[in-house]
């Protein structure tokens, strides 16, 4: 009885102390988080005498950042709106970096030592056009001189003190584009040079202070400017025409406008097309012509005259004042496994100040973007840093022939993410010695110990953190029993493959792809996706895991297609392929050859689909399931089903394409309905059970489809915006289609709503999130999906006797007869993306992951969207777990998985089982990383990190310890009542 | 399920409405400003309460204010101003994310007739607002309080439960001895001395 009423409490109590959250103190632990800015576009360094060094950049992620010289680090960092593109960036007065973004019509200052916006200035703008940026570099801090800003047709003259727009000019009516503007130190007078329809060249000068035109000049170029133009000193700026074969010198000097036309020709033999490489050199010109680099010299009088040339792809930096009235200019070019950083004077090519060779990485690819800064060194020589930007988008500080640091930038761009298991340990899966001695272990455990009764200190705490950090054995490259410790696999927009230890974030292997026949028109191609190719199990265990990494080279949709073929453990490229036709969906079969090798379909632009492995017996393989296999098609208001047809062997040779033929089709009316977001089910997801016990002990039956697509429509007016269609005008309504009959198997219309629309959808339900404009609210709706086929199972007597149909086969020719569920619910958030856990077996219960628009993503548990919710729950439905129903789903902070991190520019949530059930590993992807280990319902299959083992010795020592005594006690007892 | 929710929303929309009403029954100008024919300002504030939370100071720089669910992006001037161009007249949406705080959505009317006025309300709670003065709801604590050490907390743990289980059983056990039948309790002793050790059967009477 005692030990019934012991276990009831023991197990009401630990149902009690169940916890939803994280300590402050376990941050950390089992997440990390990255941060990162994207691919550099310019950069301005802020090297004063004083003061922590720092280089301001401004990235294609639209991020602005502050980052530290010496270290790399970031000091602040704000990423902009995904329309608000940054175009310049400067520093003004010295302590404001200025920002001009959205095509040159917003501008902002922010305080340079903590990143905190200062004004924010809206500019005019009417159309579109290039934007420019000037920022005064006045040493004098007292004369202020206004930024002048060209964007959208107008030029305004901005005070950089508190943004006031202090005068504007309109061209827009001649359409006028702004190419370059000179503010010659120590005069008022700026000179505006730019194009009118690339014909004509016109030179304003203007009074930069009361914004009048003082002068005017224009001239007609009969062939034409292909806009491409590098200043090279005051007065003067040589351009290319567009036949890209003539070098034009436009001069303009006291307002007056000059042209001298150089044909590359005359410069170099093998003339071709040219490309002009620096925009701000002193009376010099990079210019690429047939890979070649050629550095032209700007005579006074316009003359040009070759001083140099590089027979290999070049970087240029702009020129850069060094003492005694000299410019330098930096130049960074490869050779081989090297790169070559030269710092030159521009009027000495020959005294070259400095010369450095610095080994490179092969997988970062090429340079493309050199920044250079001078200091003086302490002999009072100068000494260059040189900031480069390579193809894989990292970020590089060379100084005194060493990287100094490197970010991975690329890692900003993730497009897609697949998980890998790490090799097996040598000696098999073991716990390494990660505690040394007994002692050690012991007074781990103490330390956690006197953590876990808040008794610690300050330094305990450090060190307990360190302990922690150091003796999971997280980081290990083997793989464990849990299968916490495992590859993230993500492909960057680059082209660039890198695998992150889920234990720690650090990159493990990573590699450039690279185009397979070093082919002129392809030489990197773009990633686009990842799929797994080859998960060894049962045969072929001696296989290395590996993945196939879809590539394409170009940005258009016919453009060839790549395939690589990556090794997991090693990161080496196993083989690649031009597969020589276009990539428009890749699609993984549920079939596997004798070396596990998945087989997959590649649709491409002409409908045909490919074929890969290319093995014969692939081919036997997909032979046998030839009329199984079918597929769709999403475009803008239809949706089509295909079926294979055929080989295509009668207009091509190629055994392994085939020819398809259109099954089904679903148009929606594009007058009212416009596709606007489609989903299916994750293929690999795990179901555990069909069946569903009501609190009534009544059964539903999951009707669990590979073959669902999701779809949603909204009508065309309310495909924009929020705030630009009323109520009335727009309409929400979402399908749920079978992919292999295009039946229509439900449709759900919300009046009054409009997009955009998350969705996610997981077994038999779906979840996703619009915006509802009667209540101007965002809304979440769930829709769950029952086979009524099955319904009529229930009798125990029909089971026994065998009059049931659950064993009959399930196929989706047959008209199935579903009933729905749904219900909806306020949420106070905008949403970026949704996703749902997933576990190895499918057991444990999910949790919904949010990722919010403050780049923050909240778990949010499964019960809260479930259609039988109701606002009384009756005793039964409460044991099961039913939530009474509330309008609103809530928010609690202690539910955000990335508890005080933020996950800048969140694009997307990845979910991948571990070995135990109750784990589920999370990766986030945006600007920044962020990975964290979840147990939706709590870890119920294994102790926690927490578990102290030092308690459970001590209780045991205690317990030994009374019973020595009490034993001892009845000893004596007993002798005392022997001698009585 | 369904008609019960679309009975809530219906509460919602009349709620909405009989504010609405309330709102033109008392029009207070909050900020407007016209940049041209169709686009107008929509300036505001962002006020914070005096740190509450430690470890979450009110830092200015790392607030980003929403428009229209990622439409516009704007961040805040060191004293908590900001302001979004060029919003065309309609209903709007603008959300405020700072880490550490929850803020309600506010739904932004701006008017095309009144020349770009803007009457504000919260979505959350449905109040009006006089001004675009924007205001936490609650401060958000995103990890767990560690409950200070107390001596429930160690009976708690599963340790703990051990311990007192043997309490009970060394100190308490005995008492129930006393009362148990002498004969019985000979009968035991025999068997413990026929053992010599102590078995924990032994001293279980309710075993027997």
């Amino acid at each position: 009885m005692a030990i019934r009423v012991f276990l009831t409490l023991l197990l009401f109590l630990s149902s009690a102390i169940l916890s939803f959250a994280l300590y402050e103190d376990q941050a950390g632990l089992t997440d990390w988080h990255q941060r990162y800015i994207g691919k550099v576009k310019h950069a301005v360094f802020h090297t004063q005498k004083t003061g922590r060094k720092r280089v301001i950049v401004s990235t294609e992620e639209n991020v602005v950042a502050s980052l530290d010289l010496r270290h790399g680090e970031i000091f602040w960092r704000h990423v902009l709106g995904t329309k608000d593109a940054i175009d310049g960036v400067g520093i003004a007065l010295g302590k404001y970096v200025i920002t001009l973004s959205s095509e040159g019509s917003t501008l902002r200052a922010w305080n340079l030592p903590d990143g905190q916006m200062v004004w924010e200035t809206s500019l005019h703008s009417a159309q579109h056009s290039k934007s420019l940026l000037s920022v005064p570099i006045n040493l004098k801090v007292d004369k202020d001189y206004p930024i002048i800003v060209f964007g959208g047709g107008y030029l305004h003259a901005v005070s950089a003190i508190d943004g006031e727009v202090l005068w504007k000019k309109d061209f827009t009516a001649e359409g006028f584009e702004v190419q370059r503007v000179l503010q010659p130190p120590g005069s008022s007078i700026i000179y505006v040079l730019g194009f009118i329809n690339f014909s004509e060249a016109v030179v304003y000068q203007i009074d930069s202070k009361s914004g009048e035109v003082v002068a005017e000049k224009s001239m007609m170029f009969p062939g034409g400017f292909s806009g491409e133009i590098s200043s090279v000193s005051s007065d003067k700026v040589v351009v290319l025409d567009s036949t890209r074969s003539i070098l034009v010198t436009i001069g303009f000097i006291d307002g007056d406008i000059s042209f001298q036309k150089t044909p590359i020709s005359d410069l170099v033999e093998d003339s071709g097309k040219a490309e002009i490489l620096s925009a701000l050199l002193s009376n010099m010109l990079a210019v690429k012509v047939n890979k070649r680099t050629l550095f032209v010299k700007v005579g006074g009088e316009g003359k040009l005259e070759v001083v140099d040339s590089l027979s290999d792809e070049t970087a240029m930096s702009d020129s850069l004042p060094v003492a005694d009235d000299q410019e330098a200019f930096a130049s960074v070019h490869h050779e081989g496994s090297k790169i070559h950083l030269m710092v030159k004077l521009v009027n000495e090519l020959d005294n070259v100040l400095l010369r450095e060779t610095i080994q490179m990485d092969q997988h970062r690819g090429r340079v493309h973007k050199v920044f250079m800064n001078n200091y003086i060194r302490t002999d009072r020589s100068n000494g260059f840093r040189a900031l480069i930007v390579m193809e894989d988008h990292s970020l590089l500080l060379l100084q005194q022939g060493a990287i100094v640091w490197s970010r991975e930038e690329g890692l900003a761009s993730v497009t897609d993410v697949t998980t890998a298991e790490l090799p097996l340990g040598k000696d098999g899966v073991s716990v390494a010695k990660v505690e040394h001695t007994l002692f050690e272990w012991l007074k781990g455990h103490v330390l956690k110990l006197k953590g876990s009764l808040l008794l610690a200190s300050p330094e305990d705490v450090v060190a307990i953190q360190e302990l922690r950090v150091k003796s999971s054995g997280k980081n290990k490259l083997t793989r464990d029993h849990n299968g916490f410790r495992k590859l993230i696999l993500a492909l960057t927009r680059p082209g660039k493959l890198f695998a992150l230890h889920t234990g720690d974030g650090r990159i493990v292997w990573s590699m450039l792809l690279k185009s397979p026949s070093n082919s002129q028109a392809c030489e990197r191609p773009n990633g686009i996706s990842l799929y797994q190719w080859q998960v060894p199990h049962h045969h072929a265990m001696d296989e290395n895991p590996s993945v196939l990494v879809v590539g394409k080279c170009g940005s258009d949709s016919s453009a060839p297609g790549v395939l690589s073929f990556v090794d997991v453990y090693t990161g080496k490229e196993i083989s690649s392929s031009d597969i020589g036709h276009s990539v428009v969906q890749v699609m993984p079969l549920p079939f596997t050859d004798s070396t596990e090798q998945r087989l997959h379909l590649i649709a491409d632009t002409v409908g045909h689909v490919h074929l890969y492995p290319k093995t014969s017996e692939a081919l036997s393989i997909f032979q046998r399931e030839f009329q199984n296999v079918y597929w769709y098609t999403v475009e803008a208001d239809i949706i089509r089903g295909h079926v294979m047809k055929g080989s295509c062997s009668s207009e091509t040779a190629d055994e392994y394409c085939f020819t398809t033929r259109e099954l089904w089709t679903v148009v929606f009316p594009s007058e009212s309905e416009k596709i606007i977001s489609t989903l299916t089910r994750k293929p690999n997801e795990v179901v555990h059970t069909q069946a569903k016990v009501n609190s009534d002990q009544d059964l539903l039956y999951k009707y669990v489809s590979r073959n669902l697509l999701f779809v949603a429509t909204v009508s065309p007016k309310g495909a924009g915006e929020i705030g630009s269609v009323t109520p009335e005008e727009s309409s929400l309504v979402v399908y749920l289609i079978d992919t292999i009959t295009g039946r229509i198997l439900h449709r759900l219309s919300h009046q009054g709503c409009q997009g955009p629309v998350h969705a996610v959808f997981s077994e038999n339900w779906v979840v996703y999130h619009y915006f509802n404009l009667r209540a101007h609210k965002y809304e979440v709706t769930v829709v769950e999906i029952y086979d009524q086929s099955r319904a009529e199972n229930k009798n125990v007597w029909k089971l026994i006797l065998g009059k049931h149909n659950l064993t009959a086969p399930i196929t989706s020719y047959s008209r199935p007869e579903v009933f729905t569920k749904s219900q909806s619910y306020f949420f106070a958030q905008s949403v970026k993306t949704i996703a749902v856990t997933s576990t190895a077996k499918g057991i444990t219960s999910k949790q919904l992951l949010i990722g919010t628009i403050g780049d923050q993503i909240l778990a949010l548990d499964k019960r809260f969207v479930d259609p039988r919710r109701t606002l009384n729950p009756s005793q039964a439905e409460k044991e099961e777990g039913i939530i009474p129903l509330t309008d609103t789903l809530p928010i609690i902070p202690q539910a955000y998985i990335t508890h005080s991190h933020k996950v800048e520019g969140l694009r997307g949530i990845v979910t991948a089982p571990s070995k135990l059930e109750s784990t589920t590993h999370v990766f986030a992807y945006g600007v920044d990383l962020f990975y964290t280990r979840l147990a939706p319902s709590k870890t119920y299959d294994s102790l926690t990190d927490d578990f102290s083992y030092a308690l459970l010795l001590i209780t045991i020592v205690a317990l030994v310890a009374a019973i020595y005594i009490t034993w001892v006690l009845s000893e004596k007892k007993e002798l005392s009542e022997k001698w009585r | 399920m369904a008609p019960i929710l679309r009975s809530t929303s219906l509460v919602a929309l009349i709620v909405c409405q009989i504010s609405l009403i309330f709102l033109f029954a008392s029009t207070l100008p909050i900020s407007s400003g016209s940049d041209s024919e169709d686009s107008y300002t929509i300036t505001g504030r962002v006020r914070i309460p005096a740190s509450t939370v430690i470890g979450h100071a009110a830092k200015f720089s790392n607030i980003k204010v929403i428009l229209n669910g990622g439409q516009h992006v704007t961040f805040l001037r060191p004293d908590g101003y900001f302001t979004f161009h060029k919003v065309p007249a309609g209903t709007h949406l603008i959300e405020v994310y700072a880490m550490g705080y929850f803020f309600s959505p506010v739904r932004v009317d701006v008017s095309a007739r009144h020349r770009g006025k803007v009457q504000a309300t919260l979505t959350e709670t449905r109040r009006s607002l006089t001004e675009l003065v924007l205001e936490p709801l609650r401060a958000e604590q995103y990890y767990e309080m560690r409950e200070p050490f107390s001596v429930m907390s160690i009976l708690k743990s599963p340790m703990g439960l051990m311990v007192g289980f043997m309490v009970v059983v060394v100190f308490l056990m005995p008492k129930l001895m006393e009362n148990i039948d002498p004969e019985e309790m000979k009968s035991a002793q025999e068997q413990m001395r026929s053992q010599g050790v102590p078995s924990l059967t032994s001293l279980l009477p309710a075993s027997r």
